[in-house]
């Protein structure tokens, strides 16, 4: 599937309805996700064949576009109901088999090497402060071969300190610079639109016995 | 919620020492055929704890897995279609999964399970 036709077809799917700020719930637009899935499958075959698992996959964008891109299995793990039930809708819109997990990412149990690569565009950690680190931990523990993640490139030392010494990842690498155009969502957002720079991260974990 | 989900599912309840594998009650099951995918299967077996994914399609009402398995069977073409079925073909809709310590029910609605833990629980 060509880049375009990607982006395309992400454009098409159900947001929030009523999103929560005390989530940080943003959609991830088409723009951003398809870059994402689109360099993970194409530069590092990080998509294909896999088992892929998105972290607050919230209206399952990222998820979505990782099934598109031929994720033999995908799941969707997210803590709010409404944001579950579109992203149901979305999967079935698209043809896309989506299974979906309602948790709270820090309190989940599980077990096993199933999951390939976690892909996330976690909350950045503005409301609830330490969200991000929290998604980042937990991904690191569960990726058997990679993670994708989007932050703040404001935070980019702090991502990078945490990712290595914290948290066991073997590798931390900012792939790219991207624009996040957050759109006036919530009462508090004075503008219109408003551009955030993000890191498209990859890490890898240490590889477990 | 298809098996290869419930194979990865455990139940983290404080106290717990093994919430692995949640046992299933099943209320309603719907079958959706996928491609089948050999190389994906051979790929994924190692990583199964296969005892469970047995008892758990036979929840949802396919006895077709062996109680025990070993990787020679994977030249099986019939032991692979099998497989494919049980753990990619099976949804479990309606119905909870148990956890096998406290037998806490987690209830699973439209397919999705629900495994946020009580105040208490955490």
């Amino acid at each position: 599937m060509k880049l375009k036709q990607l982006e395309g077809l992400l454009g098409t799917i159900q947001q929030f309805s009523n999103p929560r700020i005390e989530l940080e719930q943003y959609p991830t637009g088409p723009h951003i996700a398809s870059r994402m899935l689109y360099t993970a499958e194409n530069s590092f075959g990080d998509v294909s064949n896999k088992v892929v698992a998105d972290f607050g996959c919230g209206c399952g964008t990222l998820g979505l576009a990782a099934g598109l891109l031929g994720a033999e299995y995908v799941i969707g793990v997210d803590i709010d109901t409404q944001s579950l039930e579109i992203a149901s809708v979305n999967a079935e819109d698209l043809e896309v088999d989506l299974d979906f997990i309602q948790c709270d990412i820090r309190t989940l149990g599980w077990r096993g090497p199933i999951v390939d690569t976690v892909i996330m565009n976690p909350p950045f950690g503005t409301r609830k402060k330490g969200a991000d680190m929290d998604f980042l931990f937990v991904a690191l523990e569960m990726a058997s071969e990679v993670v994708y993640s989007l932050h703040k490139t404001t935070t980019r030392e702090h991502v990078k300190r945490a990712a290595l010494r914290d948290h066991n990842a073997s590798s931390a690498e900012v792939l790219c610079e991207l624009r996040y155009d957050v759109p006036q969502l919530y009462k508090f957002h004075k503008k219109k639109e408003v551009d955030i720079a993000v890191d498209l991260w990859r890490f890898v974990p240490q590889r477990k016995q | 919620m298809r098996l290869l989900t419930h194979n990865m599912l455990s139940s983290n309840i404080k106290g717990v020492t093994n919430g692995f594998p949640l046992r299933i009650e099943a209320e309603k099951v719907v079958e959706k055929q996928v491609d089948f995918n050999p190389d994906f299967l051979k790929n994924m077996f190692p990583k199964l704890e296969w005892k469970a994914l047995a008892d758990a399609a036979r929840s949802l009402g396919y006895g077709e897995l062996p109680d025990a398995a070993d990787a020679s069977m994977l030249d099986s073409d019939d032991f692979l279609r099998r497989l494919h079925h049980a753990l990619l073909e099976l949804h479990l809709e309606e119905g909870a999964l148990v956890c096998p310590e406290t037998g806490r029910k987690f209830p699973v609605n439209k397919g999705i399970p629900n495994m946020l833990l009580h105040e208490d629980e955490v």
